[in-house]
């Protein structure tokens, strides 16, 4: 599956309720506010550095444009919009609203 | 692929319209063919031909509007809706009022449904 | 029954009542549940709090949707479940979760089926469509 995630990981559970269903092999998206999980030397980095070991975890890249976001964990997946579609090619999708 | 779209946030106010704008894009980029749009929650207010921002910035109706023409199938929940004054008045071009059994049809037509909300 | 057709799951993780999300998502129920398809339901994170007892929307004003709730297996919305941690979590016992109906038989009370994460995502993996609230 695709999990994709778009809320802040500082304010919402969303991120933390995603990696609990998810599966291994799953992939995760973070886009909108999503992506500050991405950022690297946060007291919440250690969440998405978890992550990557059992899941394949993207980023989208215009979201961390927007938002300034350069120093990223080193294993998150920058992704395009057309990355995202490949995605969602690839598998079903879950929405962590 | 054939995909569908649901849109549950209003315009300007969330990032969900303009998230929906380019992955529908980067879709069509790719060769794939978008079932539908399906407008609901607060997703309804994408709709009006009312809004007008800035010159400057995206105009999000006349976006999905232009969708619309391309043959793109925009349908904007009714019951949403009404609870929030969109009518076929206000409704920008292309896009059209129906009920969430259009949602069910274009599930049933896609391979893949994506959400984008709040 | 409408049972057949593809596997499609409305997932709800939102709170009642201070948003109209969960509302507009049982009218997406009823409706779906008229299709031809294969309806699956969870509540999970935040929206087990739909399942909480004893809720009255009265004093705010608000007509709420206890009652549609109440009656998503009379609208043939029969497999509804909810995520065991998320109750356990917001101090919600199992067994004190709202009823969605009535057997047809013996009248009893129908409650959604509480589930294990590793089944709720067992049964994610398997759809063809999640819509999510």
């Amino acid at each position: 599956m695709l999990h994709t995630v778009n809320k802040s990981l500082f304010q919402n559970g969303a991120l933390e309720n995603c990696l609990r269903l998810a599966r291994d092999g799953d992939a995760i998206l973070l886009l909108e506010d999503g992506v500050y999980a991405a950022a690297a030397g946060t007291v919440k980095s250690s969440l998405i550095e978890q992550a990557v070991k059992r899941f394949a975890v993207y980023a989208i890249e215009a979201d961390l444009k927007a938002r300034g976001l350069g120093n990223l964990i080193k294993e998150v997946r920058v992704a395009s919009y057309g990355d995202f579609v490949d995605l969602v090619e690839k598998y079903p999708v879950h929405a962590w609203l | 692929m054939i995909i569908s779209i649901l849109v549950l946030e209003g315009p300007y106010n969330h990032e969900a319209s303009d998230s929906a704008y380019n992955f529908i894009q980067a879709a069509l980029a790719k060769g794939h063919a978008i079932r539908g749009i399906f407008f609901y929650d607060d997703g309804v207010y994408n709709v009006t031909r009312l809004m007008d921002p800035p010159q400057d910035d995206r105009h999000i109706s006349r976006r999905w509007s232009e969708l619309g023409a391309t043959g793109i199938d925009m349908v904007v929940c009714i019951a949403a809706a009404k609870r929030r004054g969109i009518t076929n008045e206000v409704l920008a071009p292309n896009i059209r009022i129906s009920g969430l059994g259009q949602l069910a049809s274009m599930i049933h037509e896609s391979d893949r449904i994506v959400t984008f909300g709040d | 029954m409408a049972q057949k057709g593809k596997k499609v799951m409305v997932t709800v993780r939102k709170p009642p009542h201070g948003s109209i999300y969960v509302q507009e998502s049982i009218e997406v129920m009823f409706i779906f549940a008229t299709y031809e398809m294969d309806l699956s339901v969870v509540f999970l994170d935040d929206g087990v709090l739909a399942l909480h007892p004893g809720q009255d929307t009265k004093e705010l004003g608000i007509k709420g949707f206890m009652a549609s709730l109440g009656a998503l297996v009379d609208w043939e919305v029969t497999n509804v479940y909810a995520d065991r941690q998320s109750l356990k979590d917001r101090g919600i016992a199992e067994d004190a979760i709202i009823a969605i109906g009535k057997d047809d038989d013996s009248g009893a009370p129908i409650h959604p089926r509480v589930l294990d994460a590793a089944e709720i995502a067992a049964m994610m993996a398997a759809q063809h469509s999640i819509v999510s609230f």
